[in-house]
């Protein structure tokens, strides 16, 4: 029987406003897949976003949803989860959203462990404002932006995570989208912060631009550079050239922030 | 039994008027003049079961004050100077989609980094116009540390009431002089809290206007599954570009602010009424005033202080009433003439307004005040 996605959704709320051959949707299901093999409570989770079409997609789901502003997410959910312990917070947005803007917030959600799952959207690109470059868009690539191809280095959003503290890390790409909800799931059940980076396309401001000729082929590309950390390790480092490696690659057991600071009441009422 | 009396500085009475109040969430990054408030509620909040964060810049508190809020706490962020160009953003965030909190900012000299330490009145302009697009705005502008307190608490409550964000702004002197504070006993002093939604949570819409202008809020948690967003948006809080809504919503969302003026606004008129010389003055400037037109008076001036003690809604129609009864206005402020644009509109030309400014770090004197009456022909 094939998988009853309207469960999740918000009645009424599609159809969405992504592009034909956009990732995004494909990403969507995923996390319905986790949120539901989890048994989260809709009413006890809270979708954040920044904005972007990435940012879009909590308003499809029905649960408690936040589409605060560009870059964030990760702080107004700090402020969700904090007042609201008990809630189970997910946040979704692009790699602009997240690593250029929302940077900050991003790097210091990692470093305080609190107990929320991010997911971003990496498409490399700024879909919404016409494609622009981010700070995930490759040397040399062509951007609405950089017409001469892009000066920047791009972040490995992955790494930058792992490096700022967040204790689950994981990468997907929406190629393997099977695997997708898998990789969120064991997210949502990790105690801390985690971060699911999930490789997207998209063919209506990036991939025209850079010489894919259609969907499929973008869609072959992701399949073609990802290889799972266990195949990787069996691979030599000229093997590995312009591969990027999928699956978990970092888990941590490390003090989770609200438990922190629910230590931090109690010696607080100890010394009253 | 007697009431607890202590003798508290104004950034530390602001923070037990949060508490007074209800606050059980404190968001902040630490800035001069105003980081004492943020530190007695690091120490105040988890005695109580509250929380406290202090996150990695200003646009990161603000955000995690009104996640706080959403969550159902009544949540309180403080600042000075460029941290509060730094929350505007999010200010703004908080008036679209009508996310009650509060925001102290200790008024320090600008623009920039521009005097850290040093008094000033030179953000009650930011405090209307700081976040782009039209919104609603409340300033309270106390002059003592027992008025802070007090009026942190209104802060609330008026920010409870109308779903709001809420600003108040002691200048840096009465958020740093020290003074007498009697605390209200708790019930003494009223404290309001958000009305809580009637309808079951399958019928909730967050912005329903059949409720009136200011619909009841669920908390995220409670039960209820709505969405919220920066977007111009419809009774479900889903976005629109659809014209008759977004009208419709900019203006309730003013109107529920300007439409309630009466109720928000809050001014003390100390011998106004056979003055011929009224000063209009708030914060610290008005304690010079006040001495001032006490020795007018006995200089047989017939002076008189209008003292402003909500800035926004600003109480243009009692201002334009005395304007035809006096010969002139005289505005002390600590900036270039922020207020004394303000009440030149409102006194639509009736009688001059006489400004005087100061923004060399020094508190505007009596003796200032005192000359600038003896222009007046
Ligand atoms: C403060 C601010 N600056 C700029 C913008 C314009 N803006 C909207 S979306 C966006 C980029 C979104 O890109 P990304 O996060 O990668 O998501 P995508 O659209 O590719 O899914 C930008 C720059 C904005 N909304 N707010
Ligand atoms: S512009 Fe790009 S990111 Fe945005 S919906 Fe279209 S394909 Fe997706």
């Amino acid at each position: 029987m094939a998988y009853d996605y309207e469960k999740f959704i918000r009645p009424g709320k599609l159809p969405h406003i992504w592009c034909p051959g956009c990732g995004h949707g494909i990403v969507m299901k995923g996390l319905i897949r986790a949120i539901d093999a989890c048994g989260l409570k809709k009413e006890n989770t809270a979708i954040v976003s920044g904005i972007g079409c990435a940012s879009r997609l909590p308003g499809y789901m029905d649960c408690c949803t936040l589409h605060t502003a560009h870059g964030r997410a990760a702080a107004f959910a700090t402020g969700v989860k904090m007042s609201r312990p008990e809630m189970d917070v997910i946040l979704v947005g692009g790699d602009g959203d997240g690593t250029a803007i929302g940077g900050n917030h991003f790097i210091h959600a990692c470093r305080r462990n609190i107990n929320m799952t991010y997911i971003i959207l990496n498409n490399k690109i700024y879909g919404m404002t016409g494609g622009q470059f981010s700070p995930a868009t490759p040397t040399g690539d062509k951007a609405s932006t950089t017409p001469y191809g892009n000066p920047d280095p791009a972040f490995d959003i992955a790494k930058l995570a792992i490096g700022a503290g967040a204790t689950f890390v994981a990468r997907g790409t929406a190629f393997h989208a099977n695997q997708i909800d898998k990789l969120i799931a064991e997210a949502i059940q990790h105690k801390g912060f985690s971060v699911v980076e999930i490789l997207d396309d998209c063919p209506t401001t990036y991939g025209r631009r850079n010489k894919f000729k259609s969907v499929i082929e973008m869609m072959n590309h992701l399949k073609d550079i990802a290889v799972p950390v266990k195949a990787a390790e069996k691979m030599s480092p000229e093997q590995l050239k312009g591969k990027v490696l999928t699956g978990v690659l970092y888990k941590e057991d490390k003090p989770e922030y609200c438990e922190q600071y629910a230590k931090v009441i109690e010696r607080a009422q100890a010394a009253k | 039994m007697a009431k607890k009396v202590a003798f508290l500085q104004g950034n530390e009475a602001a923070a037990q008027g949060a508490l007074y109040a209800g606050c059980k969430f404190f968001a902040g990054y630490p800035i001069t003049p105003s980081t004492e408030v943020a530190e007695v509620m690091s120490v105040e909040l988890p005695k109580i079961g509250g929380k406290f964060i202090q996150m990695e810049d200003e646009i990161g508190a603000m955000a995690a004050l009104l996640g706080g809020a959403l969550g159902g706490a009544k949540a309180l962020t403080s600042t000075s100077g460029p941290g509060l160009s730094l929350k505007q953003e999010l200010i703004g965030y908080g008036c679209i989609a009508e996310i009650p909190c509060v925001i102290i900012n200790v008024m320090r000299g600008g623009p920039s980094t521009g005097m850290p330490t040093g008094p000033s009145q030179s953000d009650i302009m930011s405090a209307k116009w700081g976040t782009h697009g039209d919104h609603p705005a409340i300033c309270l502008v106390p002059a003592s540390v027992q008025e802070l307190f007090e009026e942190t608490v209104r802060a609330f409550n008026l920010a409870e009431k109308y779903r709001t964000p809420v600003m108040v702004m002691p200048d840096e002197i009465v958020g740093h002089m020290r003074e007498r504070v009697v605390f209200p006993e708790p019930g003494e002093l009223e404290v309001i809290d958000r009305a809580a939604p009637t309808v079951e949570p399958a019928q909730y819409k967050p912005y329903d206007t059949s409720f009136g202008d200011v619909p009841p809020l669920a908390a995220f948690g409670s039960g209820y599954k709505f969405h919220v967003t920066g977007l111009n948006k419809l009774p479900d809080g889903f976005p629109t570009t659809k014209a008759e809504y977004v009208q419709a919503e900019e203006e309730r969302q003013v109107r529920k602010v300007e439409g309630n003026a009466d109720d928000i606004m809050k001014w003390e008129e100390y011998k106004c009424d056979d003055a011929e010389i009224i000063i209009v003055a708030f914060g610290s400037t008005s304690r010079s005033a006040r001495f001032a037109v006490d020795q007018a008076r006995e200089q047989g001036i017939k002076a008189g202080l209008f003292r402003l003690i909500t800035f926004w809604p600003f109480p243009e129609k009692r201002i334009l009433e005395l304007s035809k009864k006096v010969k002139a206005f005289i505005t002390p402020e600590m900036n270039l003439g922020m207020a004394t644009g303000v009440v030149k509109a409102a006194v639509e030309g009736n009688a001059p307004v006489l400004g005087i400014f100061r923004v060399d770090g020094e508190p505007i004197n009596p003796g200032q005040i005192l000359d600038k009456m003896k222009e007046v022909k």
